[in-house]
């Protein structure tokens, strides 16, 4: 009786945004005795051992404190998921789906979002919520231009920064056409991930906002009428950029971990990160020199945040809730921050928590190769997601099929 | 007895019925829509160098692979050098597609280990050079791993057929003659052999076009070949993208089987060839000496690729700091696996679990139908033997999608249970063509005798044939042990990302570039078909401490 109780509430959950602090707690701690015992399939990007290892330590968590099994399912690609989730749509599959919880943001989430293969709104409702720094990190509730709506909720703060190491190199290029010069006197030396990848293509974009005139026209889908005028400058500049590139660019490294393998093994001297902790991180475990340093572009980098989603049709949506949840607990998130673990940047206003919640952020080091919150500069906002896809095609079309 | 009947049946059902399902599976959204998946891909510009790569790295390693294991057989057969390339064909073969790939990437990449111990003294390089090696535009490096691969395998098929052509005596006439070794061994032993030979090279030259794992490690990336690019394509999402790479899969196999057709019209101009001239031909010994040499070289080169390979994998999952170019890390440590432990113990228990469910129906089937054809005197036909390289024949990628497709709306798909069967569809095969030999060769004259004492059918099977070939099955246990554990793309599709095998695991790693735990994986990868090998020797050898004759017969 309880547990169907417990579904019904659950069922009702979306439209409860209304209720009062009191009604929303009840209605938690359905959410938690229905999630107890269950098996939350975390469909998660599974390229990087120390990610993996921090997500096998969330799943311990909330096994001790809400008694609920996180199995990471490793994925190749985001995309993965969501193709799974479209093929059970497709399949008239609506209930006990394989995916429980996506780690998403960007196109995949904007693509589940419009053909509603997502669960939700949640993400506002849940106990965590008024922790996060909606107001200070506007990329919480904004992902790729388009509101979140408490279809997604955001775990962790990404920018991008460049990774270099000291004893090779000693005054990094600061913009991208320094980029470009100093790859064309140094060629073999810089390499960037295959497009459709999504820190491959971060890079198109912030080349993009380089040489655009004016980068505003990015906040808006793109144009057919004007995307070919407008991304003519990325063209040529990447036109100059590749018979300078590592292997003159007759092949890219496929992922983020590739890319800093390559700085690792001096194969490159400037490689790239979607997270400013990711060097000392690597200093830390060992895998790279720790004469390494990161900048960042004047003018700014692009930043984003990491968000969980749940499909429309997950087997377990309360205890894919609590995960989400789990993740928004200041513990976590201190964690997640903590360079010798991930070194992601939170979510979390640190304002807003407790006085022994904050300890745990300010005990935390950068780590020898991070920047302050201050020297990180000004986060770029992510274009649009259609901006992503396009790029990513034409990126294909013209030098992904070796002409 | 009448049960044993269905055994044959149900058997060829069980590799039949996937490959029918999936193909149907592939073409239905291939087709349908308008066919809007094929106008979809034919407007993709990467399509003709994706399709020549395909073709291009499939037809040369299949080339260059039959024509090495000639020249290795032709030099070695019945010289103590065959002895010694005979017991390294097994371990060899037992080396998943996925590890060998990610040894040889580790072996020749320009920040690799042949690079490392040149450099710098040899080389003068401080910093790995800008080579592009791997994933070269051409697929060198990918012919080249599905060379070292393969060799293997034909070796053991030759290994088979050999004795059944009477080759010892064929190479004797033909040495009387005055032929020298290669002149003799083409003429007279390979039109024979080569009968033996031929679907064993058919299902090499379709994986050779078609392999997704190894294209994905060793493979050109712009485009990659059509094989990679479907399962790229598959995971990519989007219905668009699912006809487009159903169209793609169909494509595959209509290029798979131009290229089977190509090669057998091949096979008809050189049985010609070798008709018309045998009779005249230069007996060429003077051919021996170089020949030999070519041999050596060429065995050397896919062992000691395979061997070192692996070995720069194990030494990478324990080293410490190992900075470009020092040959040997500055320290070992077991930190890669302590902290892997618990995600390797539980990967490691699902492969084995897959692998031994898979292995232990496809030995059951397989006595079952060997037995049937023993006691109900069947007489297995050439269909049926085609039938049974049916799943090695078609190439994976044209029908796994659609069956996964099935499986997924069957709710079969994402579980255990589900991957073994699929995996029993790859094994039994292989199992088949490792014990069919043996049972066929078991001496009938003893089932005679015990049945003139009384014996039944099914006791003489138990107490006397099953215990005598003990050793084939063991081996043909291990042999289906170490294919089930390199499945790569039937684990990903069917599995549905859910269950992770090493293999699934190896290569999703590969593409991120940690060395150390690639290592460790693929280690493992090697580790559990080893033991299973291991197994297969030692059962035998205490089961039979007791009967000298017994110990030569596995």
């Amino acid at each position: 009786m309880h547990r169907r109780t417990a579904l019904q509430l659950l069922a009702a959950f979306p439209a409860l945004a209304g209720l009062s602090q009191k009604a929303l707690a009840a209605q938690w701690d359905a959410v938690l005795a229905e999630a107890g015992g269950q098996t939350v399939y975390w469909h998660a990007w599974g390229g990087d051992p120390k990610i993996n290892d921090f997500i096998t330590w969330v799943g311990q968590k909330a096994s001790e404190r809400y008694g609920v099994t996180l199995e990471h399912v490793k994925l190749a690609s985001t995309a993965d998921a969501v193709a799974r989730v479209l093929a059970e749509q497709a399949a008239g599959q609506t209930e006990g789906g394989a995916v429980d919880l996506i780690w998403i943001n960007g196109e995949n989430f904007a693509a589940m979002k419009s053909q509603g293969l997502l669960f939700g709104p949640f993400a506002e409702d849940l106990p965590n919520w008024p922790l996060v720094d909606v107001a200070g990190k506007p990329a919480t509730v904004t992902d790729f231009t388009l509101p979140t709506e408490g279809y997604e909720s955001p775990w962790a703060m990404a920018q991008l920064v460049f990774e270099y190491d000291t004893e090779r190199l000693k005054n990094p290029p600061q913009d991208i056409d320094s980029i470009l010069e100093w790859s064309t006197a140094n060629p073999g030396r810089l390499t960037y991930p295959q497009p459709p990848d999504y820190l491959g293509t971060t890079f198109l974009k912030q080349v993009l906002y380089g040489v655009m005139d004016d980068p505003a026209v990015l906040q808006s889908p793109v144009d057919d009428a004007t995307y070919a005028d407008l991304t003519a400058p990325l063209w040529a500049y990447l036109d100059r950029l590749h018979p300078t590139l590592w292997r003159g660019a007759q092949a890219f490294p496929q992922n983020e971990p590739a890319l800093g393998q390559l700085l690792a093994d001096g194969e490159i001297d400037i490689s790239f990160a979607f997270n400013p902790g990711r060097a000392s991180a690597e200093i830390a475990a060992g895998n790279l020199p720790d004469t390494v340093r990161t900048f960042v572009l004047t003018g700014g980098t692009i930043g984003n945040a990491s968000f969980v989603a749940i499909p429309f049709n997950a087997a377990h949506r309360a205890g894919a809730m609590v995960i989400a949840d789990l993740l928004l607990d200041p513990e976590v998130q201190a964690r997640a921050q903590d360079p010798a673990i991930l070194g992601f940047q939170t979510v979390l206003d640190l304002q807003a928590l407790a006085p022994e919640d904050r300890a745990r952020f300010d005990a935390l080091e950068l780590g020898v190769a991070t920047l302050s919150p201050a020297e990180l500069g000004p986060v770029l906002l992510e274009p649009h997601a259609s901006w992503m896809t396009r790029i990513a095609q034409d990126w294909t079309a013209r030098y992904g099929v070796a002409q | 007895m009448t049960l044993l009947r269905l055994a044959p049946p149900l058997t060829l059902g069980l590799m039949a019925v996937p490959v029918a399902a999936g193909l149907a599976g592939t073409a239905l959204p291939a087709f349908g829509n308008g066919g809007a998946g094929f106008a979809r891909l034919l407007d993709w510009p990467g399509l003709p160098r994706a399709a020549a790569l395909s073709i291009g790295t499939g037809l040369a390693a299949t080339v260059l692979s039959l024509a090495l294991t000639v020249l290795i057989l032709a030099a070695f057969a019945g010289t103590p050098a065959f002895a010694r390339i005979r017991r390294l064909i097994a371990p060899l073969l037992s080396v998943p597609h996925a590890a060998a790939a990610l040894g040889l990437a580790f072996l020749i990449a320009p920040s690799g280990w042949i690079a490392r111990a040149l450099s710098p003294e040899v080389t003068g390089w401080e910093t790995p050079p800008d080579l592009l090696i791997l994933n070269d535009p051409f697929g060198l490096s990918l012919t080249l791993g599905l060379v070292a691969k393969e060799v293997p395998f034909l070796l053991l098929m030759a290994l088979a057929a050999l004795p059944q052509v009477d080759a010892d005596r064929r190479l004797t006439i033909a040495a009387t003659l005055g032929y020298g070794r290669i002149a003799g061994f083409v003429l007279t032993v390979l039109p024979a052999l080569y009968r033996q030979f031929r679907l064993p090279t058919y299902a090499v030259l379709a994986y050779g076009m078609t392999t997704v794992d190894m294209a994905l490690i060793l493979g050109p990336t712009l485009p990659p070949t059509l094989s990679a690019q479907i399962t790229l394509w598959m995971s990519e999402g989007g219905l668009a993208r699912r006809d487009m790479a159903a169209a793609a899969a169909i494509l595959q196999l209509g290029l798979a089987l131009c290229a089977l057709t190509l090669w057998h019209c091949v096979e008809i101009v050189a049985r010609h060839l070798i008709r018309a001239t045998a009779f005249h031909a230069p007996r060429l010994p003077q051919l021996d000496r170089p020949a030999t040499l070519a041999a050596h070289l060429g065995s050397l080169a896919v062992a000691g690729s395979l061997i070192l390979g692996l070995a720069a994998l194990s030494l990478w999952s324990v080293a410490g700091p190992w900075q470009f170019p020092d040959a040997l890390p500055e320290s070992l440590t077991l930190r890669t696996w302590d902290s892997a432990a618990p995600a390797l113990a539980a990967t490691a228990g699902t492969t084995l679990g897959i692998a031994l469910a898979a292995t232990a129906t496809a030995i059951a089937l397989t006595l079952a139908c060997l037995q049937a054809e023993t006691a109900e005197h069947l007489v297995p036909t050439s269909r049926a033997l085609t039938l049974l390289y049916l799943p090695l024949i078609v190439p994976q990628i044209a029908f796994l999608p659609g069956l996964q497709t099935l499986a997924l709306r069957l709710g079969l798909d994402g579980t255990a249970l589900a991957v073994a069967t699929i995996h029993l569809t790859f094994v039994l095969p292989y199992v088949f063509l490792s014990l069919a030999g043996p049972f066929r060769a078991w001496d009938g004259r003893i089932a005679t005798t015990a049945a003139t004492l009384g014996a039944s059918e099914g006791r003489i099977f138990w107490r006397l044939r099953l215990p005598m070939l003990a050793g084939p099955v063991l081996t043909a246990f291990a042999v289906g042990i170490a294919v089930s554990i390199g499945q790569y793309l039937p684990t990903l599709l069917i599995g549905g990302g859910r269950v992770e095998t090493l293999t699934t695991e190896a290569v999703a790693l590969s593409s991120g570039g940690n060395r150390r735990l690639i290592g460790a994986y693929a280690v493992l990868q090697l580790l559990l078909p080893a033991f299973a090998f291991a197994l297969a020797t030692a059962i035998p050898a205490v089961l039979w401490r007791n009967r000298q004759q017994m110990r030569g017969l596995h």
